[in-house]
């Protein structure tokens, strides 16, 4: 029903849905080393963000816990990381007798490196001056930006997969494979999440979104992408509880086993760095990017909204996303591995696709595809192509939630009528515990009368041992 | 200016980094030979001798690759529907809806043979 409502709500003929194009951010006046300069400004940012949320992570973990978490270094213990990436840089750096020293070297680096690059493309503020030119708070833009995000994601696979192959070990092995399987898989989930987003904005240039989201942030038309992506997001980084790949008590350390020293860290900085990537293009999607809270936007004609104010926003948002990974991870438990791959592939994927033909189709009314005409509802003018469609889908929810509901129901009827199945603790010879719901069969008088254990001799042994067997047979 | 070479900025401060935090700690580090110190883990034990030569890897991680080529090729094919949406109108949805049912199809047949199972 909820579903229902927010379509409706979404279609109802709101301004920022209209066809109109999306300017872009306007690059004309940035030369090519004032690039570089925001380069380097975008990775300074990531990698102290880096030192702040793996502080951040162990806080706020601790908090859960009940124990107070790194407080000795620095003020409130923030120099916490900052003092282990130096240990890691003094520690040995060892490589395996068997690995393959060169990929060996190179799987950390590639990590690493891809990790960086997707972040080239988020718009993280508005239009500001630097060194007398007037230039967007953003390396680059191009048209396909979205797509490149997905495109350094799936290099950045590269990194994990030759780890775990070149250390000549098992665990590794083992590890790589199962975090290839696992980020690919979810990619595609993924990717069809965010088709929706297209579908609204018409482009895929990652500034053009967040101008398209000025007066309504896609979070609440694409609701769905958004929670499909939020899931995948946290499969693609391989984080609890779908961090699979390294599961401790099966696979040692996965993937990173062998690692040691500073290319262990590289490591480490990849997963931190790509947890802040994919919440940068969530936040960049669905969180209306760099602008302003509308709330804010609202107070004395957006004076908070544009040029530097955008970076504020856009960290806010991005340490958002940041507590619900810490969060996810404080709160739940791994999943298994089957069980994660059925969820991507036979939950995640069909419902996604779906959705995209849903969300086409309530676009197409929109736009107009379906016939002009219109019907006039509480002042509003709907129209009925758009109705039709979000009354099916509806009915369709509806349907689906009502024979799932009526599933559940039988199911938990046919448990109530099963009669608690009766077991005899000492059926096969050992004692057995009953499972819930399971009752004890009253010991048979046979049995009690029996006086095996009271005499130990030999004679009588032999005896039960022959009982035992004419049980046996009595039961054949 | 080309809009692609600041993304070659990114990459090249990436792995510039990632190359000399590396190289820091080879010099900085310590060395002390140990031969037990250079075997494989595997939790105190002699190491199995298999993975090395490229121990055999279960088929269904292949599938696994060869059905995240197609529907994540699927998935890319999408994303100019849906740029080109306005521009395309009612062809564009109906051109989309089929595609979807074509895939669909492809996607309830490897279900059926069990291809998504995991074991």
């Amino acid at each position: 029903m909820s579903l229902a409502l927010t379509a409706y709500g979404m279609v109802g003929g709101l301004p920022a849905l209209a066809p109109t194009e999306n300017p872009t951010a306007d690059f004309s006046d940035t030369p090519l080393w004032l690039a570089l300069v925001k380069a380097v400004g975008v990775f300074v940012y990531l990698l102290i963000s880096t030192l702040l949320v793996i502080w951040f992570e162990r806080r706020v973990i601790g908090r859960m816990q009940q124990r107070p978490g790194p407080n000795r270094n620095g003020p409130f213990g923030l120099l916490q990381t900052l003092a282990d990436g130096m240990k890691a840089m003094l520690k040995e750096d060892i490589t395996p007798a068997k690995a393959e020293k060169v990929i060996y070297t190179l799987a950390p680096m590639i990590t690493a490196t891809m990790a960086f690059v997707a972040f080239a493309i988020i718009p993280l503020g508005g239009t500001v001056w630097m060194f007398g030119h007037q230039t967007p708070l953003q390396v680059t833009d191009v048209p396909v930006a979205v797509l490149l995000v997905l495109a350094v994601a799936s290099v950045g696979v590269y990194g994990i997969i030759l780890a775990g192959w070149s250390s000549g070990s098992t665990y590794p092995l083992l590890g790589g494979l199962r975090s290839t399987a696992q980020v690919i898989s979810y990619e595609i989930a993924m990717g069809l999440s965010l088709v929706a987003i297209f579908l609204y904005s018409g482009s895929m240039s990652t500034s053009a979104i967040v101008s398209a989201q000025s007066s309504l942030w896609y979070i609440l038309p694409a609701f769905f992408s958004f929670a499909v992506y939020l899931i995948t997001m946290v499969g693609e980084t391989n984080r609890l509880p779908f961090d699979l790949a390294e599961g401790e008590g099966e696979l040692t350390g996965g993937f990173h086993t062998e690692y040691s020293s500073m290319r262990f860290a590289m490591f480490f900085l990849g997963e931190y760095v790509n947890m802040f990537t994919v919440s940068a293009l969530a936040t960049t999607l669905f969180l209306g990017g760099w602008q302003a809270p509308p709330f804010i936007s609202a107070i004395n004609d957006n004076m908070f909204g544009g040029g530097w104010w955008g970076l504020l926003w856009f960290t806010a948002k991005l340490w958002l996303f940041m507590f619900i990974f810490v969060w996810l991870r404080g709160s739940l438990p791994r999943v298994r591995y089957d069980q994660f791959m059925r969820f991507g592939w036979k939950f995640l994927i069909p419902i996604t696709l779906a959705w995209v033909v849903a969300v086409a189709f309530i676009r197409g009314a929109q736009l107009g595809f379906l016939g002009d005409s219109k019907l006039t509802f509480a002042g509003r003018e709907l129209s009925v192509a758009t109705v039709v469609i979000v009354s099916i889908v509806a009915v369709i929810a509806l349907a689906a939630a009502w024979i799932w509901d009526d599933r559940r129901a039988q199911r938990a009827a046919a448990e109530d009528e099963a009669p608690p199945e009766e077991i005899d603790p000492f059926e096969d010879g050992y004692p057995v515990p009953p499972l819930p719901g399971q009752r004890l069969v009253e010991p048979r008088p046979r049995l009690a009368a029996e006086p095996v254990l009271s005499t130990a001799s030999s004679s009588s042994a032999g005896g039960s041992g022959a009982s035992t067997t004419l049980k046996e047979e009595t039961h054949g | 200016m080309n809009s692609y070479v600041p993304i070659l900025f990114m990459l090249g401060l990436g792995f510039a980094f990632a190359a000399l935090s590396v190289f820091t700690s080879l010099v900085v580090g310590p060395k002390r030979y140990n031969r037990a110190k250079l075997e494989a883990y595997e939790c105190g034990i002699q190491p199995t001798p298999q993975a090395a030569g490229g121990g055999r890897v279960p088929i269904k991680y292949y599938l696994t690759a060869m059905l995240f080529i197609i529907f994540d090729i699927e998935s890319v094919f999408l994303y100019p529907f849906a740029v080109a949406f306005n521009k395309l109108g009612l062809f564009a949805l109906v051109e989309m809806v089929l595609f979807i049912l074509t895939v669909f199809i492809a996607y309830a047949y490897v279900w059926r043979r069990g291809g998504l199972e995991w074991d």
